[in-house]
Order: structure tokens, then C-alpha cells, then sequence
């Protein structure tokens, strides 16, 4: 398989401010998020080619993207879980490298606080129509869903409750402290770790502070043909694997499956890896925004990222491996737990950050000498996932066809 | 020879003290406690709750199913049928709904009897099931109860022989509710009892006894319905019972439980009976039943006990504002969580299997059971090649779980989990009647058939997972 390494780069991005924003619309969102990264490419409205959109709850149809006014273009809306900016954004990207486009828009957009609802829909669908629709899904909610995860991972490695609640707190603690530097980020203040550890119980053993902000934002991406990038700007990102991973809600029907671990995260890492070329991520990737919706979810996500050894999370998070000044800065803009999560924004608002830091654009957030970083959602949830990964790095290499 | 082939009973396992209701309202409380439906049962839960526990004693194919009540979900559509499709029953299978009547119990067990003696049918499961409700600081909210019972009427294996009976019919306002009346309404009590209860019970008893040439000193034990413990007592005092010949009617244990009362004292009789033993077994409501029973020798084989001891032990108290939650006494605030999609009758249609009998597949090519039906296998991928596989009757594991604090629910903090079934197949559910501070990753299930919500007047019925309980 060719894969699309470095035949695509990123020229532009925008991400809106995420939070409670009442007096923004889906629109307000949209033309801000893309009008920033029109003016971040140095292009017009009108050059686009063609856009993707991505939502889960907020539009229908590629007519979301009206407000934007871009006439007559191929537009397409997109919708993968909690991966759809991801989605977006790889949709665009492939149309690039095909040549079916040059200027290629994917824009991620959500406003989840119009619904006056609390969190997210639950599971009414769980990848069988008919469960959902009969009405008799367990009607939990998303935390309680990857509550499983840590109920299993401490049984499992005999970790008392206590001192798992404080292994999931520093993972908080760290992601506060990151969002307290982002002045996007929809929140922006330091905790300690008793405050995470004594934050009221959602669904054990994830206390509020273990839970991710639910947002409205947006965010967008310009991608043109890698050798075209030069020409827009003198730092361009280049996109070195894009990988979706889908199960077949395996984890749910099968008794081999663990719940210790997302399958889907494991195996399409690994496809992404391949794809770039990466042989050791925890020493070649320079920089990784991971799908933290719950803090036990970005623990699981290293060892499924390899970031981790399996089973030894835990002494990396102890040790401070993934903070800001430690080996592999992990979410230093916040993460969804911070910096929110609209949930259709979320891929490409990880992105953003990645983009800026690989430009040396991230202000106090700043890592030294980024090279590669790295993008994942997971959509759905334990045992029964959508994963999405994606690498980029700030040095253009040669794709297999120019080798050739 | 026509009998009970099998009996059990279904207590749920809440109780409400009649100190704590009388605490709530500053009343008197009348002492005992009652047995509570928990928040996801009704009376057809708890109706299958029993008849699972019969087919599962007594393996016989049932010809028929007769459903007593006076709380069916529905004034049109059949609850026999709910009841029938979650047991699993056979097609060929005659379904009735007896109701309106307090002796709805008796009058299908009699149906049941004449039915197999004119071998009209081999076996019949008659199952009464109630869950009344009495309006705040009545004495009916104190005295009602929740609970069901289920007995198999056959002619093979008999535990309890029918050797007589007698009914009549008496028109009279003692308790009643209208079509649209939620809670117990009643006459008062001295006019109920001797005016109603004393004389039609002394009618069908003696109406039985001349009918049959028998006094009441040949019955080793008297089971008989009454509307309250002092009107049950005081029947025995004018009937001239002995007190050893008397069945406790539970009433202080669990109240009144309506159509299902009679069935669970006979259950309870039956417990501690030995063979030879004649029981005279009366019902009553608009009128009265009484039957004759003679204990086999088969009630000796310890699988056909009814035991009821082991149903009353296993209670858990709950408070009033529980009660009050759950029998939606008071508005409480809606969920905040997005709701659930619209039911799709088409949908609950096509997998009324699925969903009613928990009816998953098993792999032909791998052997791997799963649930739901797939087309192609979880496991091989092989497709089309299945057979079908039931999950409702299998033990299984708590593999991992978790307790939510947002889940909507009337019994909150929400529990739920992963089963991994004995034998193969996995499940997420939801979990009941466990103790979120006792549940525990690897802890032994099994599944209880519930009642999820109400939406647009169609009752939501699937099956939950819950802490084992041990025969």
C-alpha cells in the first residue's frame, strides 16, 4: 500500500475559542474557524476546491457549511464519532493526493450547549440498529462506559482504589495545567491533585475532574498537494500517515476482549506508524494530542499508542513522562478534558495545536525542536471503537512515487 | 390423578416497614412490613420471575397459560402473551388473562383444573401476580404488597392432588377501582368483614365441606385469603380452626399481594407439608373458591419444595421516599441526559425473540454464542450459519462494571456492566437489586426479566443482570 506520506501538507489552520459560547452560532463558529485559517494559508474564500465537513449533532448534509458561501463546490459532510474532525480532515487530505483537488477545506464544528442537555446522548445505537431502536440499550452514560476501563485495569493489576484515583488525578492535574497556558482552551485554571481525587463521583472510578468538558468550538484546516505548500508558506506541516481504525464491536459480543486496552487504538497506530515510518514512537514522536475524554482513556491510550509498555502506564505517569518538560508532552494544550470537546471540532482542533507547536508557534506551551507529532480520537467507546491516527511532521521526506 | 405439579413464588426484595410509613406522615404505623416491586418490576416481571422458577423445576410443555391480575399494563393487549413470550413457551400454547377480580388466581387455576381433567391439556402454568398501590396515609399503603406466585396444574409428577371444589358468587362493593382509578379504593372495614368476608367464606367452606362429606378436622392445614390480619384471624375464631391448622398469611412479612396472597400462603403450606396431608385452600374476592387438596408422596423430592422461607429471607428495607420514587408518587426532575430515541414497535416486532426471550445465536462453524443475532459470526466470520441460542436461562460473570451517577434512574446511582455468559456470549447491560458498595468485578450473575420505562404508552421489557441468588 503507497499511503499518502508526504504528499499532502497543511497550510493553514483556525480553531475557534472553545467553551459555553451561547452568543455563537454554528455559523459564527464555522466562518470563524475557517476565515483564520483562510487568512493563516494566505488564500481567498473563493480558492477553495473543495470541503469537507464535519459534524455529529450540529448539521445535516454539506449544507452545513452555507454560511461560509462557497459556491458551487464539491462539499461533503462527514461523521465518525468523536473521530469526524479527524475524518474531515483525512477526507480532504486523500482528495488532494488523488488530484482531484488542489486547495482542499475540512472543518470541524459542534455546539453541544444548544441542546440544554447534560454530557452526550448515551449508547442509544450501539452498532446494532436493532438494540437501539427496540428501546432496550442500557441506557449508561459515556463516563460510564469507559468507567469500565478502570474498573477492569485496577482489578486487573490490583491497584487499590485510592491509589488508582491518584494515578487518574495527575493525569488531570497535567492537562489543567496546560489549559491554564491556552487562551482558547474552555478551561483555564490549575487544579491540584485533591481537588481531582475529591471532585464528586460521576461514574466510578471517574470523579468530574476525570471527565472532559463538553464544548462548542470549531476548527479548520487548509491542505493543498505537498508540492504546491512552498508556495503559500515557508512552514508548511506534511502529512505522514493518516490511519482509521474501525471495530466490529468485537469488545461487546467477544470474551477475548479485555477492557483493558482499545484494540482499535492498538491496530491503527500501528497501520499509522507503518505508514510514517515510525519504528519507536516513544522516542520519535515529538509531541502526541490523545482522545482524553476520560482521564482513564489517555492512561490506556499509552500503552496503546506504545508510548507506554503494556501494563506500565502507570510508572510513566508517575515519573511525569507525558507533562509539558517531560519525554513525550501529551495534550499540552489541554486536551479535551481542557480545551473542551465539540465533538466534531475535537480532531481537528488536536491538529491545530500539533500544527502550531511543529511551526514553533505554541507561546508558554512551547516543546523544544519538535519534529513529528501525532493526532488520535477515539470514537464510540470500550469495545466498540472508531480510532483515528494521525502523524505530521515539519520536515518534508520523499514519498514512495518521487523514490521512484 | 389432577394436581400442582409445581409451585413457587416471586417476592421482590424491597420491604417497607409500616414504622416508616407511619414515620413519614405521623400516623400510626400497624407494625410488619410489606414486600415493594422494585422501580423496574410490575406484575408481569415478577410473573415471570415466578414462572421461570417453575418451568425450571417442572419440565413439562405447557399447554396453556393462565395470568391472573388486577394490575395488567395494559386495558387492551394480553399480558399472558408478554409473559409467555419471555418464558419461552412453546407456540401451541392456549394464553388467558383473568382479571378484575382479587380471586382472578382461583378462577384460572379452576379453569386449569377442568382443563386437564377433561384432558383438554396435559399441563397448565397459572400465574397470579399483583402490585396494588394504596393512596398516601391510607391503610391500604400500609397493608398492600407486591408479589407474585405461579403453580402448575398436570396430571404426571403430581405434588398436590385436587380432590374437590366449590364456588359461588356474591356481588358487593368491599374494594374496587375504576378504569381510571390509580389507587385502592374500599368500603369500610367492620362492613367489609362481617358483612362480606365472615358470612361468603363460612357459605363456600360449608357449601365445601357438605358438598364433600368433611369436617374441618380433616384438614391438616386451612389456607385461605383474607383482607387484613385481624379479618383473617378472626375467621379462624368463628370457624373453629385450631391454631396449628392455620397458614400464617404472611401479612406481616408481605402484605397483601392480592391475587397472588392466597397462591403464596398454599406455597408456604406446602413448604413444610408431608404426604397424606389434606389442605383446604379458599380464595375470595365478588365471591369465594374453595378447593381440596391432598399432599402426594412426590412432595418429598426436595426440587419440587416450594420454599418460600428462602424468598422472605432475602430482603433488603428501603425508606419512603424510594417508595415514593419508584410507584411515581412524586414528580421527580426529568434527566438531564439527552433522552432515549422513540420506541419502534416495528423494531420491538422483529426481534420480540431477541428481546423477550433473550434469544442470541450460536456459531455452527465455531460453536461461539453471541448475542444479538448476527449474520455473520464475531468470531470466524462465517456467514448465515447459525442456530438459535437462549442467554435468559445462563449464569454468567461480572467481567467489569460500573455504578453512574447519570444515568437516568428511579433507583439511582445507575449500575451496569459486562456478563460473560457460562458457556460463551457476552452481554452489556444494566444490572438490578445489587449493592453498589457488594458488587465486584468477577461476581457471579444471572439475568431477571425487567421493565425498562414506560414511553407513549408501550412498556419497555428486557432483561437486566443480577447478583446470583442461591437455591
Amino acid at each position: 500500500m503507497e499511503g499518502i506520506k508526504d504528499k499532502v501538507a497543511i497550510i493553514g489552520m483556525g480553531c475557534t475559542k472553545f467553551g459555553e459560547l451561547w452568543d455563537k452560532s454554528v455559523g459564527d463558529l464555522i466562518v470563524e474557524a475557517a476565515y483564520e485559517a483562510f487568512e493563516d494559508a494566505g488564500i481567498e474564500q473563493k480558492q477553495v476546491d473543495a470541503a469537507w465537513i464535519g459534524t455529529v449533532f450540529s448539521g445535516l448534509s454539506a449544507i452545513t457549511l452555507a454560511p461560509l458561501r462557497l459556491s458551487y463546490i464539491p462539499i461533503t459532510r462527514v461523521e465518525n464519532m468523536c473521530a469526524t474532525g479527524s475524518e474531515a480532515l483525512r477526507a480532504a487530505a486523500y482528495a488532494v493526493a488523488a488530484g482531484a483537488c488542489d486547495i482542499a477545506l475540512a472543518l470541524g464544528v459542534e455546539k453541544l450547549k444548544d441542546a440544554g442537555t447534560t454530557g452526550l446522548a448515551g449508547p442509544a445505537v450501539v452498532g446494532s440498529s436493532t438494540l437501539g431502536t427496540s428501546g432496550v440499550a442500557p441506557g449508561y452514560s459515556p463516563p460510564a462506559a469507559f468507567a469500565y476501563l478502570g474498573t477492569r485495569y485496577f482489578h486487573h493489576h490490583g491497584i487499590k482504589p485510592e491509589d488508582g484515583k491518584r494515578l487518574l488525578a495527575k493525569i488531570a492535574v497535567k492537562n489543567h495545567h496546560n489549559g491554564s497556558l491556552n487562551p482558547k482552551a474552555h478551561f483555564q485554571n490549575e487544579i491540584t491533585e485533591e481537588q481531582a481525587m475529591k471532585a464528586p463521583i460521576v461514574a466510578w472510578p471517574l470523579g468530574l475532574m476525570d471527565c472532559c468538558g463538553v464544548s462548542d468550538g470549531a476548527a479548520a484546516a487548509i491542505v493543498v498537494r505537498a508540492d504546491m505548500a512552498k508556495n503559500f508558506r515557508a512552514d508548511p506541516i506534511y502529512i505522514k500517515a493518516s490511519a482509521i481504525c474501525v471495530g466490529a464491536r468485537d469488545g461487546q459480543l467477544r470474551q477475548d476482549y479485555d477492557f483493558m486496552h482499545i484494540e482499535e487504538n492498538v491496530q491503527g497506530s500501528q497501520k499509522a506508524y507503518k505508514e510514517a515510518g515510525i519504528k519507536n514512537p516513544r522516542k520519535e514522536i515529538s509531541i502526541a494530542e490523545v482522545h482524553d475524554c476520560f482521564t482513564i482513556h489517555e492512561m490506556i491510550v499509552y500503552e496503546d499508542l506504545g508510548f507506554s509498555p503494556k501494563g506500565k502506564a502507570r510508572e510513566d505517569v508517575e515519573a511525569g513522562t507525558f507533562t509539558l518538560s517531560g519525554e513525550l508532552p501529551v495534550n499540552t494544550d489541554g486536551g479535551l478534558k481542557c480545551f473542551g470537546h465539540p465533538l466534531g471540532a475535537s480532531g481537528l482542533r488536536m491538529m491545530y495545536e500539533v500544527y502550531k507547536q511543529l511551526q514553533g508557534k505554541a507561546g508558554p506551551r512551547q516543546v523544544k525542536n519538535p519534529r513529528l507529532g501525532l493526532t488520535h480520537n477515539l470514537g464510540g467507546n470500550a469495545g466498540t471503537g472508531i480510532s483515528s491516527c494521525m502523524i505530521v511532521g515539519n520536515e518534508k521526506g520523499k514519498s514512495k512515487q518521487q523514490h521512484e | 390423578m389432577v394436581g400442582i405439579t409445581s409451585i413457587r413464588t416471586y417476592i421482590p426484595a424491597y420491604r417497607l416497614s409500616g414504622d416508616e410509613i407511619a414515620r413519614m406522615w405521623g400516623g400510626r404505623s400497624m407494625g410488619g412490613e410489606k414486600a415493594v416491586a422494585g422501580c423496574d418490576e410490575d406484575s408481569v416481571t415478577m410473573a415471570v420471575g415466578a414462572g421461570l422458577d417453575s418451568i425450571k423445576v417442572y419440565k413439562g410443555k405447557m399447554d396453556g397459560l393462565f395470568f391472573a391480575t388486577t394490575t395488567a399494563p395494559y386495558k387492551e393487549k394480553q399480558t399472558a402473551a408478554i409473559i409467555a413470550s419471555a418464558l419461552d413457551l412453546d407456540k401451541a400454547c392456549y394464553t388467558s388473562d383473568f382479571t378484575n377480580s382479587l380471586r382472578a388466581g382461583s378462577l384460572a387455576l379452576k379453569s386449569a383444573i377442568d382443563a386437564v381433567q377433561c384432558s383438554s391439556a396435559d399441563n397448565i402454568l397459572v400465574i397470579a401476580s399483583d402490585c396494588r398501590l394504596g393512596a398516601a396515609q391510607s391503610t391500604f399503603e400500609q397493608t398492600l404488597g407486591d408479589g407474585a406466585a405461579s403453580v402448575i396444574i398436570g396430571s404426571q409428577d403430581v405434588i398436590a392432588k385436587i380432590e374437590g371444589n366449590y364456588s359461588i358468587f356474591n356481588e358487593f362493593f368491599d374494594t374496587w377501582r375504576t378504569e381510571d382509578d390509580v389507587f385502592e379504593r374500599g368500603a369500610e372495614e367492620r362492613f367489609i368483614d362481617t358483612a362480606g368476608y365472615k358470612p361468603v367464606l363460612s357459605e363456600v367452606i360449608s357449601g365445601l365441606l357438605d358438598k364433600y362429606k368433611l369436617t374441618v378436622k380433616d384438614f391438616s392445614k386451612v389456607v385461605y385469603y383474607a383482607p387484613d390480619v385481624r379479618s383473617h384471624a378472626g375467621l379462624a375464631k368463628s370457624l373453629g380452626f385450631d391454631k396449628g391448622q392455620v397458614q400464617n398469611p404472611l401479612y406481616a412479612q408481605i402484605g397483601n399481594t392480592g391475587t397472588a396472597s392466597a397462591f403464596i400462603m398454599l406455597a408456604a403450606a406446602l413448604d413444610t407439608a408431608e404426604p397424606g396431608d389434606r389442605i383446604l385452600f379458599v380464595t375470595y374476592g365478588d365471591g369465594a373458591d374453595a378447593f381440596i387438596l391432598q399432599v402426594t408422596d412426590n412432595i418429598r423430592k426436595t426440587r419440587m419444595r416450594p420454599m418460600v422461607k428462602r424468598d422472605l429471607e432475602r430482603k433488603t428495607p428501603i425508606n419512603y421516599a424510594r417508595y415514593a420514587m419508584w410507584r411515581g408518587l412524586v414528580h421527580m426532575e426529568a434527566s438531564r441526559l439527552p433522552e432515549r430515541p422513540p420506541l419502534s414497535v416495528q423494531c420491538l416486532s422483529r426481534e420480540k425473540k431477541n428481546i423477550l426471550a433473550l434469544y442470541g445465536v450460536k456459531c455452527k462453524s465455531c460453536g461461539t454464542p453471541q448475542y444479538p443475532t448476527s449474520r455473520v459470526c464475531v468470531m470466524c466470520h462465517t456467514k448465515d450459519n447459525f442456530e438459535d441460542y437462549k442467554f435468559s436461562d445462563r449464569k454468567g460473570i461480572l467481567f467489569t462494571f460500573s455504578v453512574d451517577h447519570l444515568q437516568p434512574t428511579l433507583n439511582p446511582p445507575g449500575m451496569n456492566g459486562v456478563v460473560d455468559f457460562e458457556g460463551g456470549g457476552r452481554l452489556v447491560c444494566e444490572l438490578t437489586d445489587c449493592d453498589p458498595a457488594k458488587t465486584e468485578a468477577g461476581m457471579p450473575v444471572e439475568m431477571t426479566f425487567r421493565k425498562l420505562y414506560q414511553t407513549k404508552g408501550i412498556n419497555s421489557y428486557f432483561w437486566k443482570a443480577k447478583p446470583v441468588t442461591e437455591d
